[in-house]
């Protein structure tokens, strides 16, 4: 029991370390710039004086958690397999520029358009991140190097349907976009739900992509803990020797993974492009991939964190506004936004070192017959880490990214 | 490995269960301020949304913060700017706020508004509405909303004008931030400028980033190798309308000893003083007038909404910086250019063909 104990609060250290170390810190960046840290606290978790803004705050919140969540976890899909797919970002924007242009193409009755929109999303996401992982098996280029130069490539690629033949918008107009997507393909917002909820009416529509990110997010997290392929990828990402030598097929797995994780990537872009937009264009929101990153270490890739994570940084997110408001510039949002993820990696590296010690000396002293692992159920970790999960890259390579 | 995402989660739901816990207590005070806001209805009270990059891009939020400051300043009122996000995702966020809390007139800078304030507009027929670079002739954005615009394309064509008759070797170039509808505004007159004087003349045209991509604005390293390389081909003038990048495409200018023309503001008067030699002229375009003079117009109740407010070369908002002298001796021909396209003599394409 004693392990155990010692076991959760060795994994707890990390976590709580780091969201310590990045309050103080902001704190005093906050009192360096001459504003009151306590007041800014308060200023960013004040959601509003009238129900309706309180529930239009948690709407803003909650429709900025949707994308994040769903970059995060793309991200984390890869990651957990020991791969850095950067590359999301292009994933994301070359698979709703087409998603936008084949729904503005087609009619069909509601839900079958609306899974149409998704269903070429992701199989463009998927077709986009593979090209990283056959380039890897066949030739050993690293993914690192190959999705940042498709990022570009996806950008110009997109430029040029955009501007050329999926253009939409009039020629005169600021904004070039595609053509907008008709009712029956866009996904109806859940505000009547939070109306039967009795909760106030917010200004915005809390997007029904909600619910898609959520059953996404089921259904990764039983792939990864119920199944054959999760286990052959989480082990293939602790070791890939190791997994290569118990029969899985790294080369194959590499493969798939980039699949899933490009099928993730490209549901980014769809909860503002069925909920709020309805077409792609020169405005779209950017950079949704490098923030799942972000999202993604901080969520220690599991998907109940990247969810915690992607609310933690749309709730910041929202706390700029208010900021500026209360006359504090708003860049003490993006400092508390790095600073977290700073030491969220660094809090992580410190309690994987306490773990590896205290395990090392609790082995010396039980001696041989106690060994590693034995008190729970735990999957085989490669050394006793105190239920800290680490993520190697594969030996030699040089994109080991999480501490 | 589950505890240590359960603890995390744990800790994550505690602390926004304390947040949340933690805002029961300001909303008092909360409701202070904004009852203080209702009551102070006869102060005027600016609200200001910049586009993306915010204040401080030495560009046109800076240029409206300078007018819409200028004018707060001269008439005691209050004045609210607020910055978009990072991605600037929250643009329909940060005008229903300021209408929501009670800043009336409330200003949107950039062209990237378009959809959003026609969206917000409408939900505050009682608030006045106005977007820098955003055309609002015909109404289609609520008739509380008011089009400040530029006539870009005729400063632009003053630039081609001075570039072609500057030029020694008779071929310039123009590098232009992001591939899009409004800085094809600047090409194409620039080109029919130096056209206009010499119809014989080579003109590179080059964009730093593709349509959608906004890093071209402010990225100084890409613009000094688009123009270096354009300096190579043999240019000896570039017009830049590439906002941030434009100082890459004066070091290219300062390095090869060639000159380049700056646009927005006077830039003469804002770069470094070692790149002010090649600063030649600049195309001005004065975003901060044109705030201050809608501000004004608006204390005065003199805005009607659903309307352009055009600057132009006849009402000064448009035109050819002076600054360094470097143009004194064409001023004859800039003027008598400025001129006919005033009159109506000449029309300046707005298009690239």
């Amino acid at each position: 029991m004693s392990g155990l104990a010692r076991r959760l609060g060795l994994s707890l250290l990390g976590p709580v370390l780091a969201v310590l170390v990045a309050l103080v810190i902001s704190a005093v960046v906050i009192a360096l710039i001459g504003e009151d840290p306590i007041e800014a606290f308060r200023v960013m978790v004040d959601l509003g004086d009238s129900p309706s803004q309180q529930v239009q705050s948690i709407v803003v919140v909650l429709n900025r958690a949707v994308p994040l969540f769903l970059a995060g976890l793309a991200v984390a899909v890869a990651f957990r397999m020991g791969l850095f797919n950067i590359g999301v970002e292009g994933q994301y924007r070359m698979a709703t520029i087409l998603a936008a242009a084949a729904g503005a193409a087609v009619a069909l009755p509601g839900p079958l358009h609306v899974l149409l929109v998704v269903v070429v999303a992701m199989v463009v996401g998927a077709v986009w991140a593979g090209i990283v992982g056959v380039l890897k098996v066949t030739r050993g280029v690293s993914e690192v190097i190959s999705s940042i130069m498709l990022n570009f490539i996806a950008l110009g690629l997109a430029s040029f349907l955009l501007t050329g033949p999926l253009r939409g918008s009039p020629p005169g107009a600021s904004i070039v976009t595609t053509s907008e997507i008709p009712e029956s393909g866009r996904v109806p917002s859940l505000n009547g739900l939070l109306t039967a909820l009795g909760l106030a009416a917010p200004r915005s529509g809390l997007y029904g992509f909600l619910v898609v990110a959520v059953v996404v997010g089921v259904v990764v997290a039983v792939l990864l803990q119920r199944t054959r392929f999760g286990f052959d990828l989480r082990a293939t990402g602790l070791s890939p020797s190791a997994a290569t030598a118990s029969g899985v097929d790294a080369r194959g797995m590499v493969v798939k993974t980039m699949l899933i994780s490009g099928g993730i990537a490209g549901l980014i872009g769809l909860p503002d492009l069925l909920g709020s937009q309805y077409d792609y264009g020169t405005e779209f929101t950017a950079g949704l991939g490098f923030l799942g990153i972000a999202v993604a270490l901080l969520g220690r890739s599991t998907p109940v964190g990247i969810a915690l994570a992607a609310l933690l940084f749309a709730f910041l997110d929202r706390a700029a506004l208010p900021l500026q408001f209360a006359d504090i510039p708003s860049s003490v949002v993006t400092i508390i936004q790095g600073t977290i993820v700073l030491a969220v990696v660094i809090a992580n590296e410190i309690a994987r070192r306490l773990a590896l010690r205290s395990a090392e000396r609790a082995g010396a002293s039980a001696g041989p017959g106690r060994d590693a692992g034995g008190d729970d159920g735990a999957p085989p970790p490669p050394g006793p880490d105190g239920g800290q999960r680490v993520r190697t890259g594969a030996p030699g390579t040089p994109e080991d990214v999480q501490a | 490995m589950k505890a240590s995402a359960q603890a995390m989660a744990l800790l994550l739901a505690g602390s926004m269960a304390l947040a949340a816990c933690a805002s029961d207590e300001p909303t008092g005070t909360g409701t202070g301020s904004g009852g203080g806001g209702g009551a102070a209805t006869e102060d005027l009270r600016i609200g200001l949304a910049y586009d993306e990059g915010g204040r401080g891009d030495q560009s046109f939020n800076d240029s409206a913060y300078a007018g819409a400051s200028a004018a707060a300043d001269a008439l005691g009122a209050d004045l609210q700017e607020l910055s978009p996000n990072e991605d600037a995702s929250n643009r329909a966020e940060l005008l229903t706020q300021l209408a929501e809390q009670g800043f009336n007139p409330v200003i949107a800078v950039g062209f990237a508004y378009d959809d959003v304030i026609a969206e917000v507009a409408p939900q505050f027929p009682d608030t006045t509405f106005a977007q820098v670079d955003g055309s609002n002739a015909d109404g289609a954005k609520g008739d509380n909303v008011t089009g400040l615009v530029f006539a870009e394309e005729e400063g632009s064509f003053l630039a081609g004008v001075a570039a072609a008759l500057k030029s020694e070797s008779g071929h310039i170039g123009f590098v232009g931030g992001v591939e899009s509808p409004l800085i094809e505004k600047f090409e194409a007159g620039y080109v029919a400028g130096a056209q206009a004087v010499n119809p014989q003349i080579r003109i590179d045209r080059q964009y730093i980033s593709p349509a959608g991509d906004f890093s071209g604005f402010s990225d100084p390293a890409r613009g000094q190798i688009v123009a270096q390389g354009m300096y190579d081909a043999g240019a000896d003038i570039i017009f830049h309308a590439a906002g941030g990048s434009g100082t890459g495409v004066f070091q290219a200018a300062l390095a090869s000893g060639n000159r380049a023309i700056g646009v927005d503001s006077d830039q003469y008067l804002t770069v470094e003083p070692e790149l002010q030699p090649v600063v030649m002229t600049s195309m001005l375009k004065r975003v901060d007038n044109a705030v201050e003079q809608f501000i004004n117009d608006y204390a005065e109740g003199n805005v009607q909404g659903a309307q352009d407010v055009l600057s132009d070369l006849s009402t000064e908002g448009i035109g050819l910086a002076t600054s360094g002298g470097f143009i004194d001796d064409i001023q004859d021909d800039v003027q008598q250019y400025s001129q006919q396209i005033t009159d109506g003599t000449i029309t300046v394409p707005t298009t690239v063909e």
